[in-house]
């Protein structure tokens, strides 16, 4: 895998996609806009013109059946990617999803799979309010029989959306609008990211941050500013939420014996719940902490969305308590391009 | 085309009754230890539909699956077995009554959630169509299925992609006890139907060749680039919503409405259709392999509780 080369997230995804297309003729996208001239964040961009308009379709807004007919045509040997472009709709496909993609290789006795990828657009720019923003990848981790994925880097979504379209069973592709300008080195050929491993992304010893999709970027972030008054923190990413790469976490939280969890979700019942939890049970002497969303629905004015979400500041602000600091320590500003870059509309 | 044999549709119609009254039987014994849908009433609408499809083509049934699973001659001791929860059942037990699946005979797991398959379907008729495979999709539905906002979803794409299946309306007038008059406006659910673009007729008929023709003609319609067609075929359930007893004392229906369905029994007038020997055979043949399919059950063994996680991931 020598040959890189740099892309963002979102061009990432689309290579991955187009590959893989290109590789397997039962692997076809839908959903709304898809095949318009945006293509989802250029992700999905033109992909009828090169396979055909029965490998990439645009759709009525039906999300229930929609997604029961992506079920339907796993069943019949397809690989189908649902492409949502927020992932509050998904609540609308949830019997679908829990009752159907989730069962019906267990009440088959493994007869049946259903190969299906729903990828999701989560996150914050600005204003996007209650139902324009939500994650909610602790709901599905919370059901056997489906995987949760939720890459950071354009490496891991490029190789995790191969792993997911070839993975016999259904998966939730996890994507935060705020890291398709991501950029990072990605190999040219078709690869896998395998399902539940995660990632070191900066070795530490005071202290692990294991963050979520776009909070991981967070965690990276807060990183910088606590090794200027000399914290060493450890970055995980998970990248895989379903299953969990549980020893990783364990490993790091046993040499840095505290572990912060930034979700990008709410707290109760999350995937930061799950994590200390394992922690809880499997480690001893552990100074666990976790943040995430604050417990209400999203806000839509800047100033409140600002206080709702975790920031790379509140997070280096909790390591540095947890690590003894002086709590009255604040970082400077720290920039996130990507979110006061952005403008809108959409 | 085919046509409709007479003596076959008495069989099946046979062995679903024998099967159903068997259970009722054997329910007090516990031995089934989950809930049933019976089929008594509306087996002419299984069999006749059965009757006119090919071994390719794919079937979508649901909780009330028993008549659907048998009539397209689904393995009798293998659902046996799984109604007992045995491991030797089609779903080694982790299926049931709700679940019932038979792959061999292209009869695809069912769903307990009214409607919920419903789409499945019409997305395994989109990979039909997308591979050029032959087999028309048959999705068998109730009534109450139409009330779902995701049954409309799911006929708009296939009108609007003019997919190969059959939709198959077991109109039995009852949502559990609940009338379609309280549900909806009017009872014409082939209009509705119609208004999505999708051909739709109601078969009206109480004998097991009307839903035969009807299905014939559909299937062939179908296999010539039709799109796809739906049947609303009026019919009558005889036993209570769940379980094996009747549901007279729930007062939701009249008397004579259920007392005339008993009377026009067409498992009667199979019967005298044909000669009084092969009556005899049939009957003494299918009674033997239920019997057998009962003593398979029993004398199977239950799964191991290792099994419980088995099959939850590929």
């Amino acid at each position: 895998m020598d040959n890189l080369k740099e892309i963002n997230y979102g061009e990432a995804i689309y290579e991955g996609c187009y590959q893989e297309m290109e590789n397997d003729d039962s692997v076809f996208v839908y959903g709304l806009g898809v095949d318009d001239t945006k293509g989802h964040y250029g992700t999905s961009k033109d992909l009828h013109k090169v396979f055909g308009a029965k490998r990439n379709f645009d759709i009525p807004l039906s999300e229930d059946a929609m997604t029961g007919i992506g079920i339907g045509a796993a069943l019949g040997g397809l690989k189908p990617i649902y492409v949502h472009q927020r992932m509050d709709f998904l609540l609308l496909c949830m019997n679908q999803l829990v009752n159907m993609a989730a069962k019906l290789r267990y009440m088959s006795s493994g007869v049946h799979s259903v190969p299906l990828v729903v990828r999701a657009a989560i996150g914050r720019s600005w204003g996007q309010g209650a139902q324009h923003s939500q994650a909610f990848h602790s709901y599905f981790m919370h059901v056997p029989g489906i995987k949760v994925v939720a890459p950071t880097t354009p490496h891991d979504a490029k190789g995790c959306l191969i792993a997911s379209i070839r993975d016999k069973n259904p998966v939730i592709f996890v994507e935060h609008r705020m890291l398709y300008s991501n950029v990072g080195y990605v190999p040219e050929e078709l690869y896998e990211v395998e399902f539940g491993k995660g990632r070191v992304l900066i070795e530490g010893t005071d202290i692990t941050l294991v963050g979520v999709s776009y909070t991981v970027t967070d965690c990276i972030r807060a990183s910088l500013a606590l090794k200027e008054i000399g914290i060493s923190a450890e970055v995980i990413d998970p990248v895989s939420l379903s299953p969990i790469d549980y020893e990783l976490i364990r490993k790091s939280a046993n040499k840095t014996k505290k572990v912060l969890v930034v979700d990008n979700g709410w707290l109760t019942c999350g995937f930061a719940a799950e994590v200390i939890a394992d922690l809880g049970i499997n480690c001893k002497d552990l100074d666990l902490d976790r943040m995430g969303y604050l417990e209400s629905p999203c806000p839509t004015t800047r100033v409140l969305e600002d206080g709702f979400y975790p920031s790379p500041e509140s997070v280096a602000i909790k390591a540095n308590t947890m690590c003894g600091g002086d709590s009255n320590w604040k970082p400077e500003n720290i920039s996130r391009k990507e979110i006061n870059s952005f403008k809108g509309p959409f | 085309m085919k046509k409709f044999d007479v003596k076959k549709a008495y069989s099946l119609f046979y062995l679903i009754r024998k099967s159903e009254e068997k259970i009722i039987e054997l329910y007090d014994t516990d031995k089934i230890k989950s809930p049933v849908h019976l089929s008594i009433g509306q087996e002419p609408v299984a069999v006749g539909v059965s009757l006119a499809l090919d071994k390719k083509d794919i079937i979508f049934s649901n909780y009330r699956g028993h008549a659907h699973y048998l009539a397209r001659e689904g393995n009798l001791k293998e659902m046996w077995a799984e109604l007992y929860g045995k491991v030797a059942g089609s779903s080694r037990g982790k299926a049931g009554s709700m679940h019932l699946s038979d792959w061999s005979v292209n009869f695809m797991t069912t769903s307990a959630i009214v409607a919920t398959a419903v789409p499945e379907a019409v997305g395994y008729a989109y990979s039909q169509k997308y591979q050029n495979n032959e087999g028309v999709v048959i999705c068998y539905h109730g009534d109450g299925a139409v009330d779902e906002g995701v049954y409309w979803e799911s006929i708009n794409f296939a009108s609007l992609h003019q997919l190969p299946i059959l939709f198959v309306c077991e109109n039995n007038k009852y949502a559990i006890y609940t009338h379609q008059d309280k549900r909806m406006l009017g009872d014409s659910i082939v209009s509705r139907a119609n208004s999505f673009g999708l051909k739709s007729f109601r078969v009206d008929g109480i004998r097991t060749e009307d839903f035969f023709n009807a299905a014939n003609d559909s299937i062939n319609n179908i296999k010539n680039n039709s799109g796809p067609i739906l049947l609303e075929c009026m019919t009558s359930r005889w036993r209570d919503h769940v379980g094996p007893g009747e549901d007279r004392h729930i007062n939701f229906r009249s008397d004579k409405e259920l007392n005339d369905a008993i009377t026009n029994d067409d498992l009667k007038n199979l019967e005298s259709l044909i000669n009084k020997e092969d009556v005899v055979t049939i009957q003494k043949d299918i009674d033997s392999q239920i019997n057998d399919a009962i003593k398979y059950s029993e004398d199977s063994s239950f799964p191991g509780t290792k099994e419980i996680t088995d099959n939850v991931y590929g």
